[in-house]
């Protein structure tokens, strides 16, 4: 009867200490926002800063740490540290940015913050989860929140449109996770991680193959839909132009943070003895992701909706680190999407700036004559370009940089050069906003309406950032490469 | 049940039960009904975890159904606010009428 | 064996059959004339006074909602239940743990007043 000596120990709540920081906070959050009256809200942001930044110093303890907690369940070791620690870097820079963004635009309850941090937990619980169900619970909690939050502005019809968009393909591509989960766990016996490598690795033939290749397949589908890869991107677009701003920075950073952390261990830890099966097909989703993003993204007129097409091109250069698979790859991928969530925040936090209440100015033509109107902030998105275009010396070009000579190592020339010219054709449209911020003349008078120093703030740390990764990238290469030591 | 029905016939069960749900997705036009097409997925989903938790005598699957219910009940509350809210600004929820976001 | 089965394949055959037969055989020889009172909602009994599809009010939905979500948490509760001595204390701070998260969401629920009926 050993299976009831059940017992939690230190341990077990020193390795999800922020989720639990984070999930306290949350729940106090929620009924403040019952009590307090509507004009005393405004201190709940403050509370959401105050508990990210408690997150932050609990998970101070697991610097170097490798331990597993309750059975097994999840674990903290330098990747999850890696990746908790920036999805903490993430929400703590998007509730900066919320602070005067949705008191703005009038969705500054506290539900807003909650669900910030609930999709903050369940990303940490899939960046630390090493069993498949942790993974699958994680996903949830994460979507779940995520599908509120795009349509929280009730009166606006598109963020409706957006989160019912964004509600059903995401609920399908859940179906098709799940589906492959259970084929995985019906092939292999087990739903750890550790098990499936280990019986993988044991059994070169084993008597359910078909049934776990197709597990990998539905799975790969329902992460490629999590992860806006071609051609499962369709709802991206639509998504991220009609979910409110902050949000749409959320998404593209936290959930592509937190997808790509469980798609790293569930492929490099529990199904490393497939890899020859897996990198074929991800060589072409790696190829499709790239090329589609960037094409529809020239022909963009909605700066939120080119970023959307830009994400889903930068999904794409995530990929090809993957396929290469080798050191350099994987610690490519963790820089990466490090440099992203700079780059990618700081140009959203500037787009949120520049718009007003009921008047988001997202056309790439209300961005005409800023760079005289507004020099340092038509400075700090023309940072955000550069980077984002992959122009020396930012962190955008130091992270392509080692993404395509991991491919190149890896012998993956072709990729490399693809990944190359999609590149070159991204950089038209990235320099097409700067084209417009200095060289055109503003065709009405444009006032900044939500300016708040939380969100000059995020902007500062996110510039930092982008020079400090593109000028001295050693230290942050270095620190990727020890977060995946372990797994080579 | 009879020693001859092989976990094989609850797979293949499940798989038409996924296919039929999938395909339901991709031609229903009612957003309700789409929805209900996914729950019929995911208990397609559940019949397999069980099935397979059956067959290797093991506690996993039958763990995983639990928690698959709760997050298909969440997730059904969660949707069915979305389509009210949708519902209130558009009069519709047909699939094909929500529109107003494309390029 | 899966002989056991035959005899319900059989019937389920049968059944089919006859249903099809019957449903088929009325369409083809019977007569079909149609007037004002057959093509009514009611051939008999009470003629229906407005709408039929009327809309349900949107407090079904919210209550609908709310009781799908407590309600599944019961699931969690029968397992912990059949265990529960085995468990021991630990068991039960677990599951007070857990029924607290739901009671503070019931608080915010009941505070914003979705459970008010008017």
């Amino acid at each position: 009867m050993e299976l009831f000596q059940v017992q939690v120990t230190m341990t077990d709540l020193l390795v999800i200490a922020p989720e639990l920081a984070l999930t306290g906070f949350a729940l106090v959050i929620l009924l403040m926002s019952a009590f307090a009256r509507p004009e005393r809200r405004g201190f709940l942001g403050y509370t959401a800063l105050l508990g990210v930044v408690a997150a932050m110093v609990s998970l101070y303890w697991g610097i170097g740490v490798e331990a597993s907690a309750f059975g097994g369940m999840v674990r903290i070791d330098p990747l999850s540290f890696f990746f908790k620690a920036m999805i903490l870097l993430i929400c703590l820079l998007i509730v900066l940015v919320s602070l005067g963004y949705a008191k703005r635009e009038g969705i500054g309850f506290g539900e807003y913050y909650v669900l910030i941090l609930f999709a903050a937990v369940g990303m940490m619980l899939m960046a630390s989860g090493v069993n498949l169900l942790i993974i699958f619970l994680g996903l949830e909690v994460m979507s779940i929140s995520i599908y509120i939050l795009a349509g929280i502005m009730r009166d606006d019809t598109r963020s409706v449109e957006a989160a019912f968009k964004y509600f059903l393909l995401g609920a399908f591509a859940s179906a098709f996770l799940l589906y492959g989960i259970a084929l995985i766990y019906a092939s292999t016996g087990t739903l750890d991680l550790a098990g499936i490598g280990r019986v993988l690795a044991e059994q070169s033939w084993i008597s359910g193959r078909p049934i776990l290749i197709t597990g990998v397949a539905l799975l790969t589908v329902g992460f490629g839909f999590k992860l806006a890869l071609v051609p499962f991107h369709m709802w991206t677009p639509d998504v991220y132009e009609g979910a409110p701003t902050s949000i749409t920075a959320f998404m593209a950073t936290g959930v592509k943070a937190a997808g790509f952390a469980a798609f790293v261990r569930v492929f490099f830890y529990a199904l490393p003895s497939l890899q020859a099966h897996w990198t074929q097909i991800m060589w072409i989703l790696a190829v499709a992701t790239m090329t589609v993003g960037n094409i529809i993204a020239l022909s963009q007129s909605n700066i939120k909706r080119m970023l959307a097409y830009s994400s889903i091109a930068h999904a794409g250069y995530i990929l090809v680190a993957f396929v290469a698979g080798n050191e350099l790859g994987i610690s490519g991928i963790l820089f990466y999407l490090l440099a992203y969530v700079f780059m990618n925040i700081g140009a959203f936090t500037v787009v949120i700036l520049l718009g007003k209440k009921g008047e988001e100015n997202t056309l790439i033509g209300d961005y005409a004559g800023i760079g005289y109107h507004h020099p340092l902030l038509a400075l700090a998105m023309a940072v955000f370009m550069f980077s984002l275009a992959g122009v020396p010396p930012t962190a955008g070009f130091m992270a392509k940089f080692y993404v395509f000579s991991a491919a190149v190592k890896a012998d993956y020339y072709w990729l490399a050069v693809i990944g190359v010219l999609n590149s070159a054709v991204a950089a038209y449209y990235y320099l097409r906003v700067l084209i417009y911020m200095y060289f055109r003349e503003p065709e009405r008078e444009q006032a900044i309406g939500g300016f708040s120093p939380a969100a000059v703030l995020a902007i500062i740390i996110s510039v930092w950032g982008v020079l400090q990764m593109g000028i001295l990238p050693s230290a942050f290469l270095a620190l990727a490469r020890q977060s995946i030591q372990f797994l080579l | 049940m009879p020693a001859s029905v092989t976990p094989l016939y609850f797979f293949v069960v499940s798989a038409l039960i996924f296919a039929i749900g999938a395909a339901g997705v991709l031609i229903r036009r009612n957003a309700i009904v789409v929805f209900m097409c996914i729950e019929m997925m995911l208990s397609a989903v559940n019949l397999t975890f069980i099935a397979a938790a059956h067959y290797l005598n093991s506690l996993d699957g039958v763990l995983m159904v639990f928690f698959v219910m709760t997050v298909a009940a969440a997730e059904a509350a969660v949707g069915l606010g979305i389509f009210v809210l949708l519902f209130r600004g558009r009069k519709t929820i047909r699939v094909d009428e929500i529109n107003l976001l494309k390029w | 064996m899966l002989n056991t089965y035959v005899p319900v394949l059989f019937l389920i055959g049968l059944a089919v059959f006859f249903a099809v037969f019957a449903v088929g055989v009325s369409h083809l020889l019977g007569p079909r004339r149609v007037n004002p009172v057959k093509a009514s909602p009611y051939e008999c009994g009470m003629i229906t006074l407005g709408p039929t599809h009327q809309a349900v009010p949107i407090k079904y939905y919210i209550i609908a909602m709310l009781f799908l979500v407590f309600d599944l948490e019961v699931v969690f509760l029968y397992p912990w239940a059949i265990v529960f001595r085995k468990l021991g204390v630990f068991g039960f701070v677990e599951m007070m743990i857990f029924v607290f998260i739901l009671l503070i969401g019931f608080i915010y629920v009941w505070k914003k007043g979705a459970l008010e009926w008017e």
